[in-house]
């Protein structure tokens, strides 16, 4: 247990160094070790799809700011410039728009580029590359110019690192026909969805988490065979449950499931559903469980208005009216840019006791 | 004078602020930078003018260059090492002026009247490729004028011309080889035209009719194709600027004997990405030519508050890229320039940017009425005095390549054609009910199947609500 301790405090190289957050998630992710099974870090998982994926087709590559030398802002890319070289793992000036739209330029003439952001928070500077650039030219061309490209990045909240740094962009992106739009939550979901990704002639957005790239799961032997690859559209049912859905994505996958052991110990069943694919969202999964359970609770770590949850909300007052008890429950982060002093950052965010409070309420046990 | 006695005074006020900072300026002398700048004729000259007061505080400078000798001796070196390279320095405070007292002169074969000014660096063109050449500007301003009539008639919704600038797009075109890639901006349909793109092709895209390869996706002149080695019209300013950088450096990892070229105005020069693209293509050392259109008008914008640069082609070495500029209005010109930056970008695998000067005949595009903003006079002078195809007309016909016959039955034919092919394409059926959710990805997701199933029901249930012969 000391050495995943160790390990994960020296794997952890990068911006934000909530080192005691790291050391927790190990010390959970510890318990799970005695099973046997075999586990791998997030961090771990993005670096072997990627490698993985440029070692089978040569006209994949890496971009992005300190994406070579550096090893990654984030060591995502660790290895990638010794194994591959500098034209194929590429550091960028400091200019997203320019390196997005060189992307998509390299995209258009036919090769594969991984372009990565240092956080989603930059990719705003570039955001017009990705959207009238990349997502819209398949169909204005009428099929002549598609865009094979991945825009991966660090989504969302960290610690501690304040308002232009933690928003979360899923539902921007995902309101954009033209684009997908992944969050992987697991190292499975991040191998799995990462290589979907890569081979997907469509361009992709896909939204990691900072916080999760440290955090260690269970992998099974057939994540690891190098043509694993999961469908991109399609959610996970984390855990089963009859009395309550849960649905979320990345991080706050963690948070339900946790919630949930706390819901079991109240006699509460929840139902777990980590999205995985917020565009296309899987609606049959998430209809068919709440016509299952008759309760909605949606979370996720973004701003309210106009959020994923509200897109959810509405496809399931849609679509399932007359099967919901109860009116359908949103837990969002606070209205506010995020602040940075950590008591306050905590507040802006959903907690565990937050999504057990909706789920309490679904169920009509607490006001 | 006294205007510049004020302006030393400001700059001895500044320096004594500086000098004021005397201990930390001696540390830092021995590894301060001194400015360097490279030697241009100044009027900031009158500033070190010893009868100014500037003298008296210049001795308190004087010890400190002391300190900077000895270090100069230690270290034995005439240059000054920084990250990036050696620079040499000089004591003499000297800034860069804004601009140069002689503007870059334009490259230019061919005089007002079409006669060969000097064949020094002229690489000839044969007959065949003349015709061509005068062939098809003649071809793109009979196309300009009556697709601009066809939207003046309601036929189409928008077009866009190029009077005035077809030496740029067909003498461009001419000098690449099929195998480049050319990322336009808006005004370059001649390219595609001379690539082989037909009357009809044009139409079909104009009227968006079931036979555009846009499948109707598109307002008219955003024109693409595959087959061309064209991409597709983007209407966002100079996004194809970066994109070119990657597409050139798509084309250097595949080894091809193939080059990016991209379009540009004057305008659009001042956007974000005009930087990063221009930047990284010498960065990466990427085989693009980009070719800047400085037609003097962005809409309704004059270059005089577009920049204040002397055009274009000086921002070329800010960025570590070969550059020339160009008279756009002539058309051996054009081509010998293209030419050679083209054989340059991929044999040395280097970025060259091109500034073709020329002046927007036409209006921005049928949204616009520039005798709202500009002289009818102006305008008038350009049409008919410095008129590209006409100059390229007279050399063509005084080789005998060309005659007043010939003129007449090409651009009667030409017409006909085009008349023939607009009526054509707007009887032609418009793009099926399917195509609304195709090509929004590689494989219709699965919500746009369903919202497609649900739609035709619709339509089939309702067909009141659309109008006759609408198509499923």
């Amino acid at each position: 247990m000391w050495g995943i301790l160790r390990r994960s405090a020296v794997d952890g190289g990068g911006f934000s160094a909530s080192s005691l957050r790291r050391t927790r998630s190990a010390l959970v992710s510890a318990r799970s070790y005695a099973s046997g099974s075999k586990e791998m870090t997030v961090r771990d998982a993005l670096n072997s799809a990627i490698d993985e994926e440029m070692s089978a087709d040569p006209k994949v590559f890496v971009m992005g700011e300190e994406v070579g030398q550096y090893q990654g802002a984030y060591k995502i890319t660790k290895g990638l410039l010794e194994k591959y070289g500098p034209e194929r793992v590429y550091d960028t000036p400091i200019t997203e728009a320019g390196f997005t739209g060189i992307g998509v330029g390299a995209a258009y003439a036919g090769l594969k580029p991984v372009v990565e952001f240092m956080t989603f928070n930059f990719s705003m500077q570039a955001i017009d590359h990705i959207i009238n650039s990349a997502a819209k030219s398949n169909y204005m061309s009428a099929g002549q110019i598609n865009v094979p490209i991945v825009f991966r990045g660090p989504n969302g909240a960290a610690a501690g690192v304040g308002a232009q740094h933690s928003q979360c962009y899923a539902a921007w992106y995902a309101s954009v026909p033209g684009l997908k739009v992944l969050a992987p939550y697991s190292a499975e979901d991040a191998r799995g969805l990462l290589k979907a990704a890569i081979r997907d002639p469509d361009p992709v957005v896909f939204l990691e988490n900072e916080l999760l790239y440290g955090e260690s799961f269970p992998i099974s032997e057939e994540a690891l065979d190098s043509s694993f690859c999961l469908p991109i559209g399609k959610a996970k049912i984390e855990r089963e449950g009859k009395d309550v859905t849960i649905t979320t994505f990345s991080k706050m996958v963690g948070f339900a499931l946790k919630a949930a052991e706390k819901l079991a110990e109240e006699g509460i069943s929840a139902e777990v559903i980590n999205l995985r694919s917020i565009r296309p969202l899987d609606r049959a999964t998430i209809n068919a469980s709440v016509r299952k359970t008759s309760r909605l609770v949606t979370v996720e770590e973004g701003f309210p208005q106009h959020g994923v949850c509200a897109e959810i909300c509405a496809s399931v007052v849609e679509e399932s009216f007359s099967y919901l008890d109860a009116p359908v429950e949103r837990i969002a982060g606070a209205d506010v840019p995020m602040p940075y002093a950590a008591n306050l950052e905590r507040l802006a965010l959903p907690q565990v006791e937050d999504i057990v409070r909706a789920a309490k309420r679904a169920c009509y046990r607490s006001k | 004078m006294a205007m510049l006695f004020a302006r030393s005074r400001n700059l001895v006020s500044s320096l004594r602020q500086n000098l004021g900072l005397s201990a930390i300026l001696i540390k830092r002398n021995h590894s301060s930078p001194r400015p360097v700048f490279t030697n241009y004729q100044l009027s900031s000259r009158v500033f070190l003018d010893p009868s100014t007061s500037f003298r008296h505080e210049s001795t308190a400078v004087e010890t400190q260059p002391d300190l900077v000798q000895q270090s100069d001796h230690e270290d034995d070196a005439q240059e000054l090492d920084f990250p990036g390279g050696k620079v040499g320095y000089t004591s003499e405070m000297k800034f860069i002026p804004e601009s140069s007292s002689r503007r870059i002169p334009c490259y230019r074969v061919l005089n007002e009247h079409g006669k060969i000014i000097s064949d020094r660096d002229f690489i000839p063109v044969s007959e065949k490729l003349a015709v061509r050449m005068y062939e098809q500007m003649a071809t793109l301003q009979v196309m300009d004028h009556i697709f601009y009539e066809a939207q003046r008639q309601g036929r189409i919704s928008f077009y866009l011309t190029s009077v005035g600038e077809e030496a740029i797009n067909i003498a461009s075109a001419a000098a690449l080889s099929p195998e480049d890639v050319v990322l336009p901006q808006y005004r370059e349909p001649g390219v595609l035209l001379w690539r082989g793109f037909t009357l009809e092709e044009f139409a079909n895209q104009c009227f968006g009719n079931k036979a555009d390869y846009g499948k109707g996706r598109q307002m008219p002149i955003h024109y693409g194709s595959n087959q061309h080695n064209y991409f597709t019209v983007s209407s966002p300013i100079a996004t194809q600027l970066p994109q070119a950088a990657g597409v050139g450096y798509a084309l250097k990892m595949e080894k091809k004997n193939a080059c990016a070229v991209t379009f540009i105005g004057d305008g659009g020069t001042s956007e974000g990405d005009f930087h990063a693209g221009l930047n990284f293509a010498a960065v990466m050392e990427a085989p693009v030519v980009f070719i800047c259109r400085n037609n003097g008008w962005a809409i309704s914008t004059h270059i005089s508050e577009q920049f204040r640069s002397d055009g274009i082609v000086v921002k070329g070495q800010a960025y570590g890229i070969r550059s020339i500029r160009v008279d756009g209005n002539d058309a051996l010109a054009v081509y010998n320039a293209v030419r050679s930056a083209r054989e340059m970008a991929v044999k040395e695998q280097r970025p060259i940017l091109i500034e073709a000067m020329t002046y927007r005949v036409g209006h921005h595009s049928t949204s616009d009425d520039s005798t709202k903003y500009r002289e009818a006079d102006e305008i008038q002078y350009w049409k008919m005095s410095r008129n590209p195809v006409n100059r390229f007309k007279k050399w063509v016909e005084d080789n005998g390549w060309w005659s007043e016959e010939d003129e007449s039955k090409l651009r009667s034919s030409t017409r006909k054609q085009l008349l023939q092919a607009i009526q054509a394409a707007e009887k032609w059926e418009k793009q099926p009910l399917t195509e609304l959710f195709n090509d929004v990805y590689d494989v219709k997701t699965k919500n746009l199947e369903e919202q497609e199933v649900g739609l035709k029901a619709l339509v089939e249930k309702q067909p009141q609500d659309y109008p006759t012969g609408f198509h499923i």
